[in-house]
């Protein structure tokens, strides 16, 4: 289906990322979102809280970020679309509720603006260190889908898209900027609502008795419900069965998380989202993502003028990670070079991927601005001798 | 029903007036012989049948710990959350879909511990939320530790030379938030606490009721207090009926006198009015009143 | 004739004896008999005191008791 009007902005703007991203989650039909204050994230939720008491929503600044992060879920038990933004710090409490709604199935969208950390770090500079507590950083076994966009118009784009996958997942999505990306100003063209596609919450057709909150239908996630409307279903954070009743038996156990798992697998290759450029004749790639993937972008460019056959992949769907495509490329290619505003994080699912059949260098950065490209353009030139 | 055993003649269509608002086939219940939840839900039950509320209409939000699996039992749309986090959980869910009740179910430890900082703010912004709390005075689902309403001199697992902190006196600091109904009552005051929920149901807003109830497995027995029937035998000995007392002098103690009754009734705008008018206020007719349900949404309600 | 009756789910029932204490006419004693989980349930032991009143109902934390009164 799609967009309705009322939250599009249809037009051409120049918007920052955070902004766009704002823009994204009104054109996605989000009608509520709870936040709370943190840099270089709030100008997200600062213009939502502006825009939406004309579109027709709310906003609410929580206590803190673990309300927030838990408001947005009972917006979505009752029936709306729903997201909260933050950054390092609130990120990192927010993983509470990141957890409980990959276990309860809830679909929301988190939007994190990384900052550098660890702790309080710093709070108006850039990093991409937060990408495995992305997808690690809740307890138990589960799965989520994470996107990095690398400009407004992305920031915009990815929103839409980050919505649409968590209804059809049914899992929360990790919008994962980065303060650059966030605070970058650029071209954003907002196209006509109905030239955006949205994907409707999957609602259960079944009649209330013969409803189960958790029955695993299509692509084995279940349908939605919403408070009120007669089925007088249970949800909860402890293992359940398909009643939602909890159930803490070893098989019961089993079943569930294996499925929060491989509900996502159609995400992990084929309908991965990617960029790539080069890729036919090349024997070094480099896979990066967000800002740093604009930085290695220069470096691929003077690689190319020396003589070297660079490749780009630029992940813009980070998790689930693309595994079988960056392994099919590492029996091709001699090196894959990953530069990242990290200590090294991504790199080691390329290390994963590539497993020995091709060398993997990691071009690290500690955060608090972006790499010199010379940086990249070494490790690539280093590859490829190797 | 076919278990009853009775030298009296029962009717055949006899029936527990409770089972039709319990998740009949979850039962028996995980709580302990003596434990006093399952007479507060009796009580729930009965405010929810004289007020005729429509059960489809009432949401019922848990936190976790004994008194957090009253919504795993209630027949109605019921959310089992994180410790701590159902009033934020509730606030998510009533902003999305006003006409529902929520009802907010849980104890001490969840809501004034873990969860205090959202069980303030919700009565500042006097949220229209139902708050129960069953306040049994300690720590239960993880064995007996001490909670902020933990009485002083009390001994708990982690406080096994007795408990020195000051403790919380709930009615006083949900009047202070800005509550807009506050009552405390026992599960002895069986009644009482019936037509205090039928009043909540009724009044817009916070509102919040405090009901002490025995935990005979880790309250009572380490602090050599007896059975749950001689924790009720205590709370209907030392209670006193008081409404309108000042709730700064209601604080409890181990084994003092109890005041109860309903402390606080007052009339504030809950945080929908007061969004809408400040709304009105500065945007006029560019204001767009809420429209949360996400597509396809009137599919379902039409079922 | 009592005006009303209780009636008891004795496997529901954990002998906390609260149905007992505070049935205000004293209808109710506990059995000495066992249930299958070793609870002694509630016996009904004056029936024609029963008003059906169901404040065994109200405190019964196992929903294995209630209260009515005979339709007449």
């Amino acid at each position: 289906m799609h967009a309705d009007p009322k939250g599009v902005l249809t037009g051409v703007h120049f918007l920052d990322g955070d902004h766009a991203c704002c823009e994204g989650t009104l054109a996605a039909g989000a009608r509520f979102s709870a936040g709370y204050p943190i840099t270089p994230s709030t100008e997200v939720v600062e213009r939502f809280a502006s825009r939406i008491p004309t579109v027709g929503g709310i906003f609410i600044q929580m206590e803190d970020e673990l309300a927030a992060s838990i408001a947005i879920q009972g917006a979505v038990w009752g029936g709306a679309k729903a997201f909260t933004v933050t950054s390092g710090p609130g990120y990192s409490l927010m993983m509470e509720h990141i957890g409980y709604a990959a276990m309860t199935e809830t679909p929301c969208v988190f939007v994190n603006v990384q900052r550098g950390g660890p702790s309080t770090g710093l709070p108006t500079l850039p990093a991409q260190a937060d990408m495995m507590q992305a997808r690690w950083g809740s307890h138990g076994d589960y799965g989520i889908v994470a996107l990095c966009p690398s400009s407004p118009q992305e920031c915009f784009d990815l929103t839409i898209e980050a919505f649409n996958l968590s209804e059809e997942f049914r899992v929360p999505v990790m919008m994962m900027l980065d303060e650059c990306v966030g605070h970058m100003t650029e071209k954003v063209v907002i196209p006509k609502a109905e030239e955006i596609e949205i994907t409707p919450r999957r609602f259960t057709k079944e009649p209330p008795e013969k409803f189960h909150v958790y029955e695993p239908k299509e692509n084995q996630v279940p349908e939605m419900v919403q408070a009120g409307a007669g089925y007088r279903f249970h949800i909860t954070g402890l293992t359940h069965d398909e009643r939602g009743y909890p159930n803490m038996n070893i098989d019961a156990q089993d079943r569930l998380v294996r499925r929060l798992q491989d509900k996502l697998k159609p995400l992990a290759n084929g309908r991965g989202l990617c960029e790539t450029e080069n890729l036919e004749d090349a024997e070094v790639v480099v896979v990066s993502y967000g800002i740093t993937a604009r930085v290695a972008q220069r470096a691929l460019q003077l690689a190319r003028r020396r003589g070297i056959r660079a490749g780009k992949f630029r992940l813009i769907t980070a998790w689930p990670f693309p595994l079988e495509r960056i392994r099919e490329l590492a029996g091709r290619v001699k090196a894959f070079v990953v530069p990242e505003l990290n200590l090294g994080q991504m790199v080691y699912e390329v290390e994963r991927a590539a497993a020995g059949q091709a060398a993997v260098l990691s071009v690290t950065h500690a955060g608090g601005g972006v790499h010199d490209p010379e940086a990249i353009l070494n490790a690539i030139v280093e590859a490829a001798r190797l | 029903m076919s278990e009853m055993e009775c030298v009296m003649e029962i009717p055949e269509d006899a029936f527990n007036p409770v089972e039709p608002f319990l998740r009949m086939d979850r039962m028996p219940h995980i709580w302990c012989a003596g434990c006093g939840i399952g007479t507060t839900v009796n009580c729930f039950v009965r405010a929810l049948l004289n007020s005729k509320a429509d059960l489809d209409k009432v949401a019922i939000v848990s936190g976790i710990g004994c008194t957090g699996r009253v919504a795993g039992y209630a027949q109605m749309d019921s959310f089992h959350t994180t410790h701590g986090r159902a009033i934020p959980f509730a606030t998510g869910l009533k902003l999305a879909n006003p006409e529902l009740q929520v009802v907010v179910y849980s104890g001490d430890g969840d809501l004034f511990a873990i969860g205090g900082n959202h069980f303030i703010h919700a009565a500042r912004r006097n949220m229209d939320l139902k708050v129960i709390c069953v306040n049994n005075m300690i720590y239960a689902m993880t064995g007996g530790q001490s909670a902020p309403t933990t009485p002083g001199h009390a001994t708990t697992s982690t406080a096994p030379y007795g408990v020195f902190e000051p403790a919380f006196n709930l009615v006083s600091l949900a009047e202070a938030a800005g509550a807009s109904y506050v009552a405390r009552w026992t599960t002895y005051h069986v009644m009482q606490l019936a037509r205090s929920m039928e009043e909540i149901f009724k009044k817009k807003g916070f509102c919040f009721i405090e009901v002490l109830s025995p935990c005979p497995t880790l309250y009572q027995r380490r602090n050599k207090m007896g059975d749950g029937l001689e924790a009720m035998k205590y709370y209907k000995k030392a209670s006193k009926i008081r409404h309108g007392a000042p709730t700064s002098e209601c604080a409890l103690t181990k084994d003092g006198e109890i005041v109860v009754g309903k402390f606080v009734d007052r009339d504030r705008p809950d945080y929908l009015e007061l969004l809408r008018s400040q709304m009105v206020e500065s945007l006029g007719e560019r204001y767009a009143e809420p429209e949360m349900a996400c597509e396809d949404a009137e599919v379902t309600c039409s079922l | 004739m009592a005006k009303g009756y209780v009636a008891i789910t004795v496997e529901r029932c954990k002998g906390c004896a609260f149905c007992v204490e505070f049935c205000p006419t004293k209808v109710l004693a506990l059995s000495s008999a066992f249930n299958s989980k070793g609870y002694h349930p509630p016996n009904v032991v004056a029936p024609e005191k029963c008003s059906g009143c169901d404040l065994c109902g109200m405190y019964c934390p196992d929903f294995a008791i209630f209260g009515a009164r005979y339709a007449r």
